[in-house]
């Protein structure tokens, strides 16, 4: 037995189309959907406090619309997605009136809730965790009353449970991004939750498929214009219940499948690799092997799994003053040393003004900026974009800030242009608190009903 | 001194970074075992910290992943404030992998049995 397990977002403001392509040509069991990067429920934490409907998101409705055909077409397609980020419950009702208008009705679907630890703060302080920061080790005091969002990251279970419920869309809020796909293959197999080895390989598979076209040759180093990248194909992991799995791609799709392109995405964003840790498993990534097996198909072999930590990671993000950057186009003879004085004015006419920034960054792209002190210097461009970023606690600060750009087209050296569309906007800053919570203390809850009866 | 030839790192590994909060991944993948064996031995933690000095990371430690011929190095501390409050254009580390594939290393005798094979496609079976 076999399971296609999908995945057609790696990202929220991933390509809109990429699902319902990947579902209309990829056979699919089960379409997944991974939308929250370290910092998104940040965002999505700001967005519910302006609007009670708020709170998820939003680019998922978009595409369930566009699944709808498709959904009726294939009856056996599942769902599985973290679109529901702080709101999973509103997410599901609004899920709900999409699938109502277009005639089902009677699909399940499922809300998984129990990652959003902001009301639970003060209680597990007193109950004995602590919260400090899991990398520097502070104590969470000062960053206590600035504490914008926290989510533990849950595991498969509360998608297993959701599956055996009769769910055929499924929403979460903060789940291990690999969980997505270890849920379906738990509810398929009827692994034991000591089958540690197999936990292991469907979190490699969950890994390897959760950033979309990034398995499938999307930012491959090894890039050349013969892999073409237009109408690229979604990743598929077709698992297996002893847990072996091979990674593939719609036939007829660019983009490509290959030890190197899997091997890439294998690496991608792991720490230890011998310790992939979720809550479902502690995965070791370090002997896994890729064995090219036809044409854009990778077999993964070689996952092992130990008992998962006791502790879940939780992902807190607080808020951190204002941030803003402005562009400018800086060109001919001495363009590089034009901008850097056009960052210098941009900044000593500022303190001029009595607005002391906090922080402050001037690059100028095109010498080596990105990275200075790696690349290798070059000062002979004819054109440079000039990028100016501040920080500071004061929104007014930041906004004088941005006023600083286009004066500099009259007022600064010549050959500065690109001043022209909206002035840069001062956005507010949450930063990232990672830190753990003991796994007892947590419990997900599971809403299954019929999408009619959502209401 | 004796001059040693060198070459670029790229031509012996393809690479991927990433962030995780303030710490970023490079994952440098050897395209044969030859490869892999001789990046043990010259892509060391030491000579990475040395190239990626002027980023000031705080710790950079190397792991193995012989499965599939790769050294993934963790660097500690080095996004200046990671996703969340770097000033950098490259604040998530994205473009790390790229710096590194130009890292120069010692031109090695076999060096042909550390390329991938001519007129492949990207494909290894």
């Amino acid at each position: 037995m076999l399971i296609r397990v999908g995945n057609g977002a790696g990202f929220w403001g991933d390509n809109l189309d990429a699902p319902r392509l990947l579902a209309e040509r990829g056979g699919l069991d089960y379409l997944t959907l991974e939308y929250l990067a370290e910092l998104t429920l940040s965002i999505l934490a700001h967005q519910r406090s302006r609007s009670p409907d708020g709170g998820f998101v939003a680019d998922f409705l978009t595409v369930l619309e566009s699944l709808g055909p498709v959904l009726a077409a294939q009856p056996k397609l599942k769902i599985v997605t973290n679109a529901g980020g702080m709101a999973p419950v509103a997410c599901a009702r609004q899920a709900a009136q999409i699938l109502v208008r277009a005639g089902l009705g009677t699909t399940r679907i499922a809300a998984v809730s129990g990652d959003d630890l902001l009301p639970r703060i003060d209680d597990l302080l007193a109950a004995g965790e602590t919260f400090s920061n899991l990398d520097t080790g502070q104590p969470l005091g000062d960053v206590r009353p600035k504490i914008a969002s926290a989510n533990a990251y849950l595991g498969a279970a509360g998608i297993v449970e959701a599956l055996a419920q009769g769910a055929r869309i499924v929403i979460t809020g903060r789940v291990a991004d690999a969980s997505l796909t270890v849920g379906p293959a738990i509810h398929e197999f009827g692994w034991s939750s000591s089958d540690w080895d197999k936990r292991a390989a469907a979190t490699v598979a969950g890994h390897l498929i959760e950033c979309g076209a990034q398995a499938t040759g999307g930012m491959f180093s090894g890039w050349t214009p013969e892999i073409s990248l237009q109408n690229l194909g979604y990743p598929i992991a077709e698992i297996s219940e002893p847990g072996h799995f091979t990674m593939t791609k719609p036939a007829g799709t660019g983009g490509a499948v290959t030890v190197d392109t899997v091997a890439e995405q294998l690496v991608y964003e792991i720490g230890d690799p011998r310790h992939y840790l979720t809550p479902d498993v502690d995965a070791d990534f370090s002997h896994v092997q890729l064995v090219q097996s036809g044409p854009d198909r990778v077999d993964v072999r070689g996952a092992k799994g130990n008992p998962a930590p006791p502790r879940y990671k939780v992902s807190m993000a607080y808020r951190d003053g204002y941030m803003a950057s402005g562009t400018l186009v800086v060109c001919g003879d001495q363009a590089a040393a034009k901008a850097r004085a056009c960052g210098e004015l941009i900044l000593s006419r500022l303190k001029a003004a009595g607005v002391n920034l906090e922080r402050t960054h001037v690059e100028c792209l095109g010498t080596g900026d990105s990275l200075p002190g790696v690349w290798k210097r070059n000062d002979d461009a004819l054109e440079v974009v000039l990028r100016v970023s501040v920080h500071d606690p004061s929104r007014e600060a930041v906004e004088r800030f941005v006023r600083e750009f286009s004066p500099l087209v009259g007022s600064g050296p010549p050959g500065v242009t690109g001043y022209t569309g909206p002035r840069p906007k001062p956005y507010p800053v949450f930063a990232y608190w990672p830190t753990t919570v003991a796994r007892e203390k947590l419990q997900h809850t599971v809403e299954v009903r019929e999408a009619e009866k959502w209401g | 001194m004796a001059f040693m030839s060198t070459i670029r790192l790229a031509e012996i590994a393809h690479a991927r970074s990433g962030d995780k909060g303030n710490h970023a991944n490079i994952g440098v993948i050897a395209y044969t075992a030859a490869g892999f064996e001789f990046l043990g031995r010259y892509l060391t933690e030491t000579r990475l910290a040395e190239y990626l000095l002027p980023l000031r990371p705080r710790q950079v430690e190397r792991f193995e992943m012989p499965g599939i011929l790769a050294y993934n190095f963790l660097l500690r501390d080095v996004l200046a404030g990671g996703a969340s409050r770097s000033l950098r254009t490259d604040n998530q580390g994205k473009v790390l992998s790229a710096a590194v594939l130009e890292l120069p290393i010692p031109k090695p005798p076999n060096l042909a049995e550390m390329q991938r094979p001519d007129g492949a496609t990207n494909q290894r079976t």
